[in-house]
C-alpha cells in the first residue's frame, strides 16, 4: 500500500517535471538560440510561407526539378512511406510506371541512366532531396524550358548540393525546393512555360 | 561501394566504443552514489523528490520489493497516459484540436509507451495533442528508460553482492537515472538536433502555398525534446509517422549519426557499468565484445542485402550500383540523406536494442535486408540490447552459457564466483522459454483467424513476415514495424498488449528472482578448475550460445517468412 502511495506520487511528480518543465523550457531556449529551426526551418517568401528547407514539395512543371516519389502525396499532414513489400507487384507495378513518367518527361533517357531514387517512393513521403544524379538527370529539361544554359543550371544544382558530412556520414543530396527558388530568381519562367 | 560502408560503420563503431567507457563509469558511480560533477546542481533537486513523494532513500528492498515497485509504478503511468490519450480533446496544448484516441488504440498506446516498446499503431500528428505528446509520450519515454536501468543495476547488484538480502532501493535507482543520466544528456543533445533543424514549438500546423501553388500543411510541435529521449531511452516511439525517417526528426546526416549514437550509448556503457562494479573491467568488456561482434556481422549484412538491391528493378532495366553521385540500391522506403548505408546501419541498431525507431520503412526492404532486424530481436535484444534490459538479458544468457560450460566439463557452473545452481537455471531457463512463447503462439494465432489475416497488406510469404514481425517486436518490446500491416484494429491492439506487457514485465521479474538469488550467495574462489568469463573463450561460447538458442527457437517460422522470400525474389516470382 506504501509502495502505491509512492508510485503515484513519483508518478505525478516526474510528469510535471519530465513532461511539463522540460519540454516547455526547451520550446523556450530553442525559441532563444535557435529562432529559425526551433519554428520549422520556414521559407517565406513577401507575406507568404511557400514551404519548409526540410519538408519535400511535388513539383510538376517541366522548368522545375522534380521530387522523388512520394507515398503521401507530400502531404506535411501525413508522412508515410508506401510501405510495400519487394516481391510485391504493386510494387513493380508502380515503379515501372513511374519510370515511365521519368522516361517521358526526360526524352532521350533510358532506364539504366535512371538513377533508382527518382523511381522509389522515400520513407517520410517528404523527403527534402533528390540524389545529385538525379539532378543531373533533369538538367537538359529544365534548361530547355527556362532556356538558359545547361552549364547554368549545373552551377546552381552544385550550389544546393550538401556533400557528405565531414566527407563521410550520410549521401550527398540535392534540396529540391531551394533549388527551384534558386532558379526562379535566377531564371524566372512567364506562366505559360511552366505548364 | 562496401568501402564506404566499412568505413561509416566504423566510425560509428569507434565513437560508440570511446563514448561507452567514460559514460560507463559515470554510471557506476551515481548508483553507487560515489560523487560526481553534477551534485550540487542535482542532490537539491533529489532530495526534494524524495521528500515530495515520501521515498525513504536509505532502506533497501528484496528483489521481490523492487519487483513490486516496478509494477505499481509502470502501471501509474499507463494509466496516466490512457487518461491523457482519452481526454485530450478537453485538456490544453491541442492547437489542432485533436479528438479523444480511440478506447483499444489508446490502451495499446498506453501498455506500449510504460513498457518501453513504443509500438505505434496510431500516426503521431494526426492522432496526439502537445500535451499527449508531452506528459504522456515524452514522460514514458524517460521513465520506461530509467525503469530499465534501474532493472540491470538492481541485477548487477545482485549478481556482485555476497550473501545480501537486498538488491538497492527502486525508488532511488529511478530518480537517480532520470536526474543523473537521462536528463542532463537530453538538455544538450536536444539543443544540437534544433540546431540541424529539429522543430521545438508549440504553435499550430503551419500552412504553405508551395511553388507550384498548392496547398500544404506542416504539422509541427514539441518534436527535439522527445526525439532525444526517444532514442537515447531505446524508446523509438515517434513524434510523426514516418518516425526517424522524417525530416523534421532526423533532418542531417550529423543528426543520424548522433540518434544513433544516443541509441547505443547507455546500453553499451552499461557494460562497463557492469565490470566496475563488479570489481572486474575485463567481465565489462567480454560483455561488450560478444555484443559488438553480433552487431557488426548483423549491420555488414544489412547493408549487402540493401545494396544489393531488388532483381525484380533490374528487370524493368534500372541500375542499382551505388557511385559518388547516388546510393543505388533497394531505396524504396529510404529517404537519399541516409541512402543505403545508415538506413541499413540504423536498422541495426533499432533491433539490436530495444528502440524501434526507423529512419527508413522496413517492410520495404528486401527479404534479407529485414531478415536481419528481425533476428536481431529474435537473439533477444541483447547486443547492447535495450537501456537496461540489454545488460540483464545478457547476464542471463552468461548463465546459461557458464552452465553449457559446466555440462561440457562435468563441474558445477560458477559465474562472478557465485555456484549456478537448481534455481538459478530454472529461472534463466523461465527467462528464455516466457521470450518465444509471447511472440510465437499469438503469431501463430493471427494466421489462423480471420481478424489476423485481415491486417497483411503484402502477399505471399512477406504477409507473413509482416505478422511475425509484429508480434517478435511486441515481445521484444522494440516498437519498430514492417508497418504496411494495419494493425490499428482490435484483434491486434489487445494481443499486442498481451505480448508487449508479458515480454516487459513476466522477463524483468525472473531477472530480478535471478539476482536476489544470487545476491544471498556466498562467494567461492577461484580454482585451477574455474572457467574464466573474462576472456576470449567465454565471448566464443557467450555468442555461440546465443546464436543457437534463437535459431533452435525461431528458425523454423523465418524460413516459411524471409527465407522463403529471398528465394522467391531471386527466381523473380511477385505476389
Amino acid at each position: 500500500m506504501r509502495t502505491l502511495v509512492v508510485a503515484i506520487k513519483m508518478t505525478i511528480v516526474l510528469t510535471v517535471l519530465l513532461g511539463l518543465a522540460y519540454p516547455l523550457a526547451m520550446c523556450a531556449i530553442a525559441r532563444l538560440l535557435f529562432p529559425h529551426q526551433a519554428q520549422g526551418s520556414l521559407i517565406v517568401r513577401g507575406a507568404d510561407v511557400i514551404g519548409s528547407a526540410l519538408i519535400g514539395q511535388k513539383f510538376s512543371a517541366p522548368g522545375y526539378f522534380h521530387s522523388r516519389p512520394s507515398a503521401a502525396g507530400y502531404d506535411a499532414r501525413a508522412s508515410s512511406g508506401s510501405n510495400l513489400g519487394p516481391t510485391n507487384r504493386a510494387l513493380i507495378d508502380a515503379v515501372k510506371s513511374r519510370l515511365k513518367d521519368v522516361l517521358e518527361a526526360n526524352p532521350g533517357t533510358t532506364p539504366a541512366q535512371v538513377p533508382i531514387d527518382l523511381v522509389t517512393a522515400s520513407g517520410s513521403g517528404l523527403d527534402p532531396e533528390i540524389s545529385p544524379a538525379a539532378a543531373e538527370l533533369q538538367v537538359p529539361r529544365v534548361a530547355r524550358a527556362r532556356a538558359i544554359s545547361e552549364r547554368q543550371v549545373r552551377k546552381l544544382v552544385e550550389q544546393f548540393t550538401r556533400g557528405r558530412w565531414l566527407g563521410i556520414l550520410g549521401e550527398p543530396g540535392v534540396n529540391v525546393l531551394k533549388l527551384n527558388l534558386a532558379l526562379d530568381q535566377a531564371a524566372p519562367v512567364s506562366r505559360q512555360a511552366r505548364r | 561501394m562496401m568501402v564506404d560502408a566499412v568505413l561509416q560503420v566504423g566510425v560509428f563503431a569507434l565513437v560508440v566504443t570511446i563514448v561507452s567507457v567514460p559514460l560507463g563509469l559515470y554510471m557506476a558511480r551515481v548508483f553507487c552514489e560515489e560523487r560526481t560533477l553534477l551534485d550540487p546542481v542535482l542532490r537539491p533537486v533529489e532530495r526534494a523528490i524524495y521528500r515530495l513523494c515520501g521515498v525513504r532513500p536509505g532502506t533497501e528492498m528484496t528483489w521481490a520489493e523492487y519487483a513490486a515497485a516496478i509494477l505499481l509504478f509502470s502501471m501509474a503511468g499507463m494509466l496516466v497516459l490512457y487518461g491523457l490519450e482519452r481526454m485530450q480533446q478537453v485538456l490544453p496544448f491541442n492547437p489542432q484540436g485533436l479528438g479523444p484516441v480511440a478506447q483499444d488504440l489508446a490502451f495499446n498506446t498506453a501498455a506500449s509507451f510504460a513498457t518501453n516498446t513504443n509500438w505505434q499503431a496510431y500516426a503521431g500528428e494526426s492522432t496526439m495533442s502537445y500535451l499527449t505528446q508531452m506528459a504522456g509520450l515524452t514522460f514514458h519515454n524517460f521513465v520506461s528508460a530509467a525503469v530499465g536501468i534501474a532493472a540491470a543495476i538492481a541485477v548487477i547488484r545482485g549478481f556482485v553482492r555476497r550473501s545480501a538480502r537486498t538488491i538497492g532501493n527502486f525508488w532511488v535507482d529511478l530518480t537517480r537515472a532520470v536526474l543523473w543520466v537521462l536528463l542532463p544528456i537530453c538538455l544538450v543533445g536536444a539543443l544540437i538536433l534544433v540546431w540541424q533543424g529539429v522543430p521545438q514549438n508549440l504553435r499550430p500546423y503551419v500552412h504553405a502555398r508551395t511553388l507550384e501553388g498548392a496547398e500544404q500543411v506542416i504539422a509541427q510541435g514539441p518534436v527535439a525534446s522527445q526525439e532525444i529521449v526517444k532514442e537515447l531511452g531505446t524508446n523509438g516511439g515517434g513524434f510523426f509517422n514516418a518516425n526517424s525517417a522524417h525530416p523534421y526528426e532526423n533532418p542531417t546526416p550529423l543528426t543520424n549519426l548522433l540518434e544513433m549514437l544516443a541509441i547505443f550509448a547507455i546500453p553499451a556503457g552499461l557494460t562497463h557499468t557492469f565490470g566496475r562494479m563488479a570489481g572486474d573491467r575485463r567481465l565489462g568488456w567480454a560483455l561488450f565484445g560478444a555484443m559488438a561482434l553480433l552487431f557488426l556481422a548483423g549491420a555488414e549484412a544489412a547493408i549487402w542485402a540493401e545494396q544489393s538491391g531488388n532483381p525484380n528493378f533490374a528487370r524493368l532495366g534500372l541500375q542499382q550500383t551505388a557511385s559518388a553521385a547516388q546510393s543505388g540500391g533497394n531505396m524504396e522506403g529510404k529517404e537519399v540523406r541516409n541512402g543505403i548505408v545508415n538506413s541499413a546501419l540504423w536498422a541495426t541498431i533499432t533491433t539490436d536494442t530495444s528502440c524501434g525507431a526507423v529512419n527508413s520503412m522496413h517492410d520495404s526492404f528486401t527479404p534479407l535486408g529485414g531478415f536481419i532486424p528481425l533476428l536481431n530481436m529474435q537473439i533477444g535484444e541483447i547486443i547492447f540490447g535495450g537501456v537496461g534490459s540489454g545488460l540483464f538479458g545478457m547476464l542471463v544468457m552468461a548463465v546459461l552459457a557458464v552452465f553449457i560450460a559446466g555440462l561440457m566439463v562435468g563441474r558445477t557452473p560458477e559465474y562472478l564466483g557465485k555456484k549456478i545452481e537448481g534455481r538459478e537455471m530454472k529461472l534463466a531457463m523461465l527467462y528464455v522459454l516466457i521470450f518465444p512463447a509471447v511472440i510465437l503462439l499469438p503469431a501463430g494465432a493471427a494466421m489462423v483467424t480471420k481478424a489476423g489475416l485481415a491486417a497483411i497488406t503484402n502477399p505471399g510469404p512477406h504477409g507473413f513476415t509482416q505478422v511475425l514481425y509484429a508480434f517478435t517486436q511486441a515481445g521484444a518490446n522494440n516498437g519498430s514495424a514492417f508497418a504496411g500491416l494495419n494493425a490499428n484494429a482490435p484483434f491486434y491492439n489487445w494481443t499486442l498488449v498481451l505480448s508487449m506487457l508479458s515480454g516487459r514485465f513476466m522477463m524483468m521479474i525472473p531477472a530480478l528472482a535471478l539476482a536476489g538469488s544470487l545476491a544471498g550467495k556466498r562467494a567461492v574462489p577461484p580454482s585451477a578448475g574455474t572457467f574464466p568469463t573474462n576472456g576470449v573463450s567465454f565471448v566464443i561460447l557467450l555468442v555461440g550460445v546465443i546464436l543457437i538458442v534463437a535459431a533452435l527457437t525461431f528458425f523454423p517460422a523465418d524460413a516459411l517468412g524471409p527465407i522463403v522470400e529471398h528465394l522467391a525474389m531471386q527466381a523473380g516470382k511477385l505476389y
